[in-house]
């Protein structure tokens, strides 16, 4: 089996991947997505931004991460299974990567605030821990119902000096964190920068959000090329915006490489999305009839969100990438398995990522293949949680 | 139903020295909305705006979200909330304003084509930039749809200029930088914005955002050619003002905008 390969490169000039991406925003917001795509196309093309970048995420956010070999979960599953090690970034996840650039941004543009959405709590957590270390005023927006269920990170953000403001509106989950950071963004946009956390949104951010986290994708590709002496044959990420898989992605891309991107059963954007307008971009989207948007489900509250990154939705339509889905049980087993087999507990995203990998093993992937999984985050901030579900499962006493 | 075209209809008004005044309700907020819509338009409406309720509405505060909400809950369709406006018999024109899911989702051609058949002859999509409504804009024109867009205080006179020569039916000033919602104060930011569009377009200039009772209309009207008010009206309705409540208040904007001129 040999994969297409195919960079992923620059979108065009109005931020287009294909037929997907744009900038459907309202007038108000228009002038900043503008200077913002201004701000950020002078900042990386300049070589000091680039340099104070890197320097602060090997100081400071704990880069390059390594990857790690799973010898006994390889040896069961019959395949060699890499871990692009995320989790032991700086916050616990690959978030911190995208959040430094984007408030490094933030006071190259003069500005002296930044908003962010949160699911998992993850992005939120980094946001306020770069708005920290930068000396930045930090809101998050998050869903009420993940307040809840990432109370500890609520908590955390807190610590860290960030006020977070639950969102009451819709499903009160991801997408409408994001609707109410987008208002606040119209009404504040003079000072403040909104720190997108993902590879959604209107056009710069998926490109650039893309570009924060495609260091992650070349340490990997060096590491690999070390290690196994090749690009692996699979590259396998879970995907909510997508940033992360975009990140390790951007890696492989143009090599021979099978780019995997792994949905939540309830929020497959690829699988069940049809293509629309949410949240200022052109992409595949779960919605009725009628254009509503529907709520995603699932166990993690990182990937619950209706829609999925311009740029997946061209690699899906183009074929460069695939996109699966795990469900909410086999990732619980996925997560357990690896805690037991490997001494890493995973955050439940990534453990969707593994979940399509134990099944697959034998299977899509053939035995002996190499396979790189990226663990976009730790299961710290999931334990609580899982323990529960475990719990009323009867699973766990 | 031979009602009058958004822009012929504006553009006379304007013309004879009048003030307009465009107020905003959702669709199937109410068991009664139609009943309101009529309401509105025999309390000295120019024109009334219908929202199309939309489930990520971006650009709206709490109190269009709330009526969005209660229009869905009610089974708000497009289609329905379309189907039912063809019924009424009215001598103003109709503008929807909605997200563009719903029209992408619908198809322009198709959705162009209801608006037209059941006499809506303005429609405001305040996601759809002016970067990306070519296929839009087609559909709309060659409908007879009136597509009118917004500028912000936020808008460089050069943007303006290209927004100002896209827009039909009249121009959309957004009167503060922020969602729509009631506010204590008129902007500073109205005359600003005003003062930046006047000298590009020959368009009804009307304001909206912010816009909340009677005095806030006379100053917006003295500054522009109109006033849309949104969620003032869409309050009171919630609050089951009903059509007899929603009637009196427009009546008093409107007594107060003809008291200035
Ligand atoms: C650990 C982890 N992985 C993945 C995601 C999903 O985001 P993305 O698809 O942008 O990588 C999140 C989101 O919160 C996360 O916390």
């Amino acid at each position: 089996m040999t994969a297409p390969t195919q960079s992923m490169g620059n979108p065009s000039s109005e931020g287009w991947f294909g037929d997907f991406g744009g900038r459907f925003v309202p007038e108000p917001l228009m002038p900043a997505c503008l200077e913002l795509e201004a701000a950020f196309t002078d900042a990386w093309a300049d070589p000091a931004f680039h340099a104070e970048f890197e320097s602060v995420l090997s100081s400071f956010g704990g880069r390059p991460t390594p990857v790690s070999e799973c010898l006994r979960l390889s040896e069961e599953l019959g395949i060699r299974l890499l871990l692009k090690r995320e989790d032991l970034a700086h916050t616990g996840s690959h978030k911190i990567n995208n959040v430094i650039g984007q408030a490094l941004l933030t006071k190259r543009m003069g500005k002296t605030k930044m908003i962010a959405e949160t699911g998992a709590g993850q992005h939120g957590v980094a946001s306020a821990t770069a708005a920290a270390l930068l000396g930045l005023e930090c809101t998050v927006y998050m869903g009420e119902v993940d307040t809840k269920r990432q109370a500890l990170n609520v908590f955390r953000m807190e610590l860290l000096g960030a006020k977070v403001h639950p969102v009451t509106s819709g499903s009160r989950t991801l997408k409408d964190a994001v609707n109410e950071a987008m208002r606040t963004w119209v009404a504040e946009v003079d000072d403040t920068h909104y720190c997108l956390g993902s590879v959604m949104g209107p056009h710069p951010f998926p490109w650039m959000v893309r570009e924060f986290q495609s260091i992650l994708g070349r340490e990997a590709r060096g590491q690999c090329e070390k290690i196994l002496g090749d690009v692996p044959d699979y590259v396998v990420a879970c995907v909510g915006g997508g940033s992360n898989a975009a990140g390790i992605f951007s890696g492989f891309a143009n090599s021979r490489a099978q780019l995997i991107g792994v949905e939540a059963l309830g929020g497959a954007a690829i699988a069940s999305g049809i293509p629309g307008v949410l949240h200022g971009m052109m992409s595949q989207l779960l919605q009725d009839e009628a254009g509503q948007i529907n709520e995603a489900h699932s166990i993690s509250a990182g990937l619950d969100y209706p829609g999925i990154g311009p740029e997946h939705a061209h690699l899906a339509a183009t074929g460069r990438a695939t996109y699966a889905t795990a469900g909410d049980d086999e990732v619980l087993d996925a997560l357990q398995r690896l805690s037991r087999t490997e001494g890493i507990i995973p955050a439940l995203e990534p453990a969707h990522a593994l979940a399509w990998i134990i099944n697959e093993a034998g299977r899509a992937i053939p035995t002996g293949s190499t396979v790189l999984l990226n663990m976009s985050g730790r299961g710290d901030k999931d334990v609580a949680q899982v323990r529960e579900i475990l719990q009323a499962k009867g699973l766990y006493q | 139903m031979s009602r009058p075209h958004l822009e012929t209809h504006l553009r006379a008004k304007v013309a004879s020295g009048g003030k307009l005044l465009v107020p905003y309700l959702m669709a199937g907020q109410s068991d009664d909305w139609l009943d309101t819509v009529q309401a509105l338009a025999e309390a000295g409406a120019d024109a009334i705006e219908i929202g199309l309720p939309f489930s990520d509405p971006i650009m709206d505060g709490p109190v269009i979200q709330q009526a969005a909400v209660v229009a869905l809950e009610r089974g708000t369709t497009p289609e329905s909330a379309l189907r039912e406006l063809a019924t009424l018999d009215l001598d103003i024109p109709l503008v929807v304003m909605t997200y563009y899911n719903l029209i992408f989702r619908a198809g322009h051609d198709r959705f162009a084509g209801r608006l037209a058949e059941v006499g809506v002859s303005g429609c405001i999509l305040p996601d759809l930039s002016l970067e990306e409504m070519d296929d839009w804009g087609r559909a709309a024109s060659a409908a007879g749809v009136d597509t009118v867009l917004l500028v912000a205080p936020s808008t460089s006179v050069e943007r303006a200029q290209m927004i100002c020569d896209r827009s039909r039916g009249f121009l959309y000033a957004v009167g503060r930088m922020g969602v729509t919602g009631e506010r204590a104060e008129i902007s500073h930011q109205v005359a600003e914005v005003v003062e930046k569009v006047k000298p590009l377009t020959t368009l009804p200039v009307c304001v909206g955002v912010g816009v909340s009772n009677p005095a806030q209309a006379a100053q917006v009207t003295g500054l522009a050619d109109g006033a849309v008010v949104g969620s003032a009206l869409v309050r009171r309705l919630l609050e089951g003002a009903g059509p007899e409540g929603a009637a009196s208040f427009i009546a008093s904007l409107r007594h107060a905008i003809d008291q200035r001129g």
